[in-house]
C-alpha cells in the first residue's frame, strides 16, 4: 500500500467524524422544509424525549460494542425490568407504603436488576467462555418469555394512585426541559468522560482493539468486560425507570427491537463493530438522528407509510457511508 | 470457538425435540387440536387465554372430548404443530388460527386430507377447500361501527385522525371500510392514517406528532384499545382540549372498564372484536364433533358497538386483555 501523507489521513479523518453530524442537519434542515412545526422547541422536546429511552441504552452499548461485545437482549431486558419493576411497586403498594417511598425503591430495584442481568451476561461470556452473541440471544429470549409469563400475554399495569407519584419522572421539566432528556444529557456527559478520561475506559478501547495484547499489557480483561455489561445493564435500568411512567404498563411488545435502534445508533454515529474504537458523541448524535426520520415521517404524508420503513433504512445507509473509516 | 458453540448448540436443540411429550389420546372418541399464535401481546394473550377456558370447561362437560393447545411463534413452527398434533397426538378434529394465510393453506389442506376435520379462525385460507367451517370476527364491522358512530357524534362535520395496525389483509379491511363511510361525509376530513403497530409506544408516539401537526382534531379513531391508550397520554401530555372523542377498538378489559365507570369523558364508545372467538370456535366444533354434525360453512361473530349501557356484558376481568 502506498504510504499517504499524514495531513491528508487527518483531515480525511475529521471529515468522517462529521458524518453523522452532517447528516442530522440535512435531515433537520429537510423536515424543517417539509413541515415548519418541525423546527419548534415543542416538537424538538418531543423528539429529544422520545430519544431519551434508545440513547441511553447506546450510551452502555457503545461501551460493550468498543469492547468487541454485543448485547441483543436490551430491549427484551428493558421490558422484564419494566414489568418487575411494576409487580414489586404495586406490592408494595398494597403493603401501606406512601407513594414517593415506592417510587424510590422501584427506581433502586430497576437499577439492581439491570446491573445483575448485566453481571450474569459478563460472567456468562468471561468465565462461561460463550460468545456474547450467543449468551445474549438466549437472555433475548428468556427475559421477553418470562416478561410474558408475568403478564399472562397482556398488560401489567402500575396501579393509579402510584402512576400519579411517579408520573413527574417522565412528564415533569426543569428549565423547560423535560426531565428524560436531562437524564439522558447527563448519561451522555459521564458516559464521555469515562470512556475518554479514565483508566477504565482506556482498557476497554485496549480490550476491543486487541484482547490479547491487553492481557499481556497486564489489564484484567475478564473484570473490564463483566463491569463493561453491567455499566449496559445499569443504562438499560435508567432507560426503564424513565420509561415505566410514560404509559404506566409494561407488555410484550415493550421495548421490542430496541436492541436493533441502539446498535444502530452506536454504529451510525461512528462507532466500529469490530470494537477498539468509538464515541459517546457520534452514539448520541445516532441515536436523535433515527427518531428524528420516524418524526419527520409522521409530520408529513409525502410518502407512502408503506415505505416508511425503507426511509429509516436509506437514510441509515447513507450517513454509514459519510461516516465510513479509510481502512 | 463459534463452530464448537454452534454444534453445541444444535445437540442441545435436539435434546430438547426428543424430550418434548409426545402424548397419545387415541382412546378418546373426539380428539381435538388447537393451534394458535404464542400470546406476544394483549390480543394473542387473550386467544391463548381464551382457549386454555375452553379447553377446562368442555373437558370438564364432555369425558369424550380431549383439546391439546399448541402456540406457534411463527408460520414455520405452526407448521410443524399441525403434523405432530395428527401423527403424535391423532387428533380427528382442529382448530387452527393460522399465522398467515398464504403460508399455512397448504399444511392446513394437508391435516384435512388425513381425514381431520377442519375449523379455521380469524384469518381465512387462500384455499377455503382446505376447511370445513371458518369462524371470524367482523372485520369490516370493526371498521364500520366506528366511523359510523364518529360521523353521528360529530354532526358530519370535524377532523379525525386514526392509526392503523400493522400492514395485513385484516388491518386493510377495517381501514377501507371506515373510508367507505367518510365517503358520505365529505364535510369530515381524515387528516391521516400511519401505522402505530397496535403498540402502545407506538401510538403514543404517532399521535404526539398529529399533535405538532394538526391545530384542530376533533376525533381520534385508535382503532385499537392498545393503541387508545397511547393516544390518551399524549393528548394529555400535550394539554390538547380539542379532542372530543378516542374510539379504541377490540374491547380490551380496562377500555371496557373505563365504559363502564364513565371515568374518560373522550371515552364514549367502543367496537367489540373480541379474542372470545377462539373460545366460540372450539366449542361450536367440539359440540358438533361428538354428535357427529358438521358447523355451517361461514360463522361470523359479529362485531357491535359497546357503550356504557352495555359494556357489562363485554367485562371480562379475569382475562388479560
Amino acid at each position: 500500500m502506498r504510504p499517504e501523507p499524514a495531513t491528508d489521513r487527518f483531515s480525511w479523518a475529521r471529515l468522517h467524524a462529521l458524518g453523522p453530524i452532517a447528516g442530522l442537519v440535512l435531515l433537520c434542515i429537510a423536515g424543517t422544509l417539509l413541515n415548519p412545526e418541525f423546527a419548534t422547541l415543542d416538537n424538538a422536546m418531543n423528539v429529544l424525549t422520545r430519544t431519551a429511552f434508545i440513547g441511553i441504552i447506546a450510551v452502555g452499548m457503545c461501551f460493550v460494542i468498543i469492547s468487541g461485545g454485543i448485547d441483543l437482549s436490551v430491549g427484551s431486558m428493558a421490558a422484564l425490568i419494566a414489568g418487575a419493576v411494576i409487580l414489586a411497586m404495586n406490592a408494595l403498594g398494597e403493603a401501606g407504603w406512601g407513594g414517593t417511598t415506592v417510587v424510590a425503591v422501584g427506581m433502586g430495584f430497576a437499577l439492581l436488576l439491570g446491573a445483575l442481568f448485566g453481571l450474569a451476561h459478563g460472567l456468562l461470556i468471561t468465565r462461561g467462555r460463550i460468545e456474547p452473541f450467543i449468551v445474549t440471544l438466549g437472555t433475548l429470549g428468556i427475559f421477553r418469555a418470562y416478561l410474558t409469563y408475568f403478564s399472562n400475554g397482556g398488560a401489567i399495569t402500575l396501579e393509579n394512585s402510584l402512576a400519579d407519584a411517579y408520573s413527574p419522572v417522565f412528564y415533569g421539566s426543569v428549565l423547560g426541559v423535560p426531565a428524560p432528556v436531562w437524564v439522558f444529557a447527563l448519561v451522555a456527559l459521564v458516559g464521555a468522560l469515562i470512556l475518554n478520561r479514565t483508566a477504565y475506559g482506556r482498557y476497554v478501547q485496549a480490550i476491543g482493539s486487541n484482547e490479547q495484547v491487553a492481557r499481556y499489557a497486564a489489564v484484567d480483561v475478564d473484570r473490564i468486560k463483566v463491569l463493561t455489561y453491567m455499566l449496559l445493564g445499569v443504562c438499560v435500568g435508567i432507560a426503564t425507570l424513565l420509561y415505566v411512567p410514560r404509559l404506566g404498563s409494561a407488555s410484550p411488545t415493550t421495548g421490542i427491537l430496541w436492541e436493533l435502534e441502539a446498535i444502530a445508533a452506536v454504529i451510525v454515529g461512528g462507532t466500529a463493530l469490530k470494537g477498539g474504537a468509538g464515541s459517546i458523541t457520534g452514539t448520541v448524535v445516532g441515536a436523535v438522528l433515527l427518531s428524528v426520520i420516524s418524526n419527520i415521517l409522521n409530520l408529513t404524508s409525502i410518502i407512502s407509510v408503506y415505505l416508511n420503513a425503507a426511509v429509516q433504512g436509506f437514510v441509515i445507509v447513507v450517513v454509514a457511508f459519510l461516516q465510513r473509516r479509510r481502512r | 470457538m463459534t463452530v464448537r458453540s454452534t454444534r453445541r448448540l444444535i445437540i442441545a436443540t435436539a435434546a430438547l425435540a426428543l424430550a418434548a411429550p409426545s402424548a397419545v389420546w387415541a382412546q378418546n372418541k373426539v380428539s381435538l387440536g388447537v393451534a394458535i399464535p404464542a400470546a406476544t401481546h394483549g390480543f394473542t394473550g387473550g386467544i391463548v387465554w381464551w382457549a386454555n377456558e375452553a379447553k377446562k370447561e368442555l373437558e370438564k362437560a364432555h369425558p369424550d372430548l380431549k383439546i391439546t393447545i399448541k402456540t406457534a411463534a411463527n408460520a414455520g413452527e405452526q407448521a410443524n404443530q399441525l403434523q405432530d398434533l395428527v401423527s403424535a397426538t391423532k387428533i380427528n378434529a382442529l382448530v387452527v388460527f393460522p399465522f398467515e394465510s398464504a403460508a399455512l393453506t397448504k399444511p392446513v389442506a394437508q391435516v384435512k386430507s388425513k381425514g381431520v376435520y377442519v375449523t379455521v379462525v380469524d384469518r381465512g385460507l387462500t384455499d377455503t377447500s382446505a376447511q370445513d367451517a371458518y369462524v371470524a370476527g367482523d372485520n369490516t364491522a370493526f371498521g364500520k361501527i366506528p366511523a359510523d358512530y364518529l360521523a353521528k357524534a360529530l354532526g358530519g362535520k370535524g377532523n379525525i385522525v386514526a392509526l392503523r395496525g400493522i400492514a395485513t389483509t385484516l388491518d386493510n379491511e377495517r381501514m377501507d371500510a371506515f373510508n367507505s363511510v367518510m365517503k358520505n361525509h365529505p364535510d369530515i376530513k381524515l387528516l391521516d392514517a400511519k401505522y402505530g403497530n397496535w403498540n402502545r409506544d407506538d401510538a403514543y408516539k404517532v399521535m404526539q406528532d398529529y399533535l405538532t401537526r394538526f391545530k384542530q382534531i376533533d376525533a381520534v379513531w385508535a382503532a385499537d384499545d392498545d393503541m387508545a391508550v397511547g393516544v390518551l397520554k399524549a393528548i394529555d401530555q400535550a394539554k390538547r382540549s380539542d379532542i372530543r372523542i378516542v374510539f379504541g377498538g377490540a374491547g380490551a378489559k380496562g377500555m371496557v372498564k373505563t365504559l363502564m365507570d364513565g371515568k374518560d369523558p373522550r371515552i364514549q364508545a367502543d367496537v367489540s372484536y373480541s379474542p372470545k372467538f377462539i373460545y366460540d370456535a372450539i366449542k361450536l366444533t367440539a359440540e358438533a364433533r361428538l354428535k357427529g354434525e358438521k358447523l355451517p360453512p361461514t360463522t361470523i361473530i359479529p362485531s357491535v358497538l359497546i357503550t356504557k349501557d352495555n359494556a357489562k356484558s363485554f367485562y371480562f376481568p379475569d382475562s388479560p386483555f
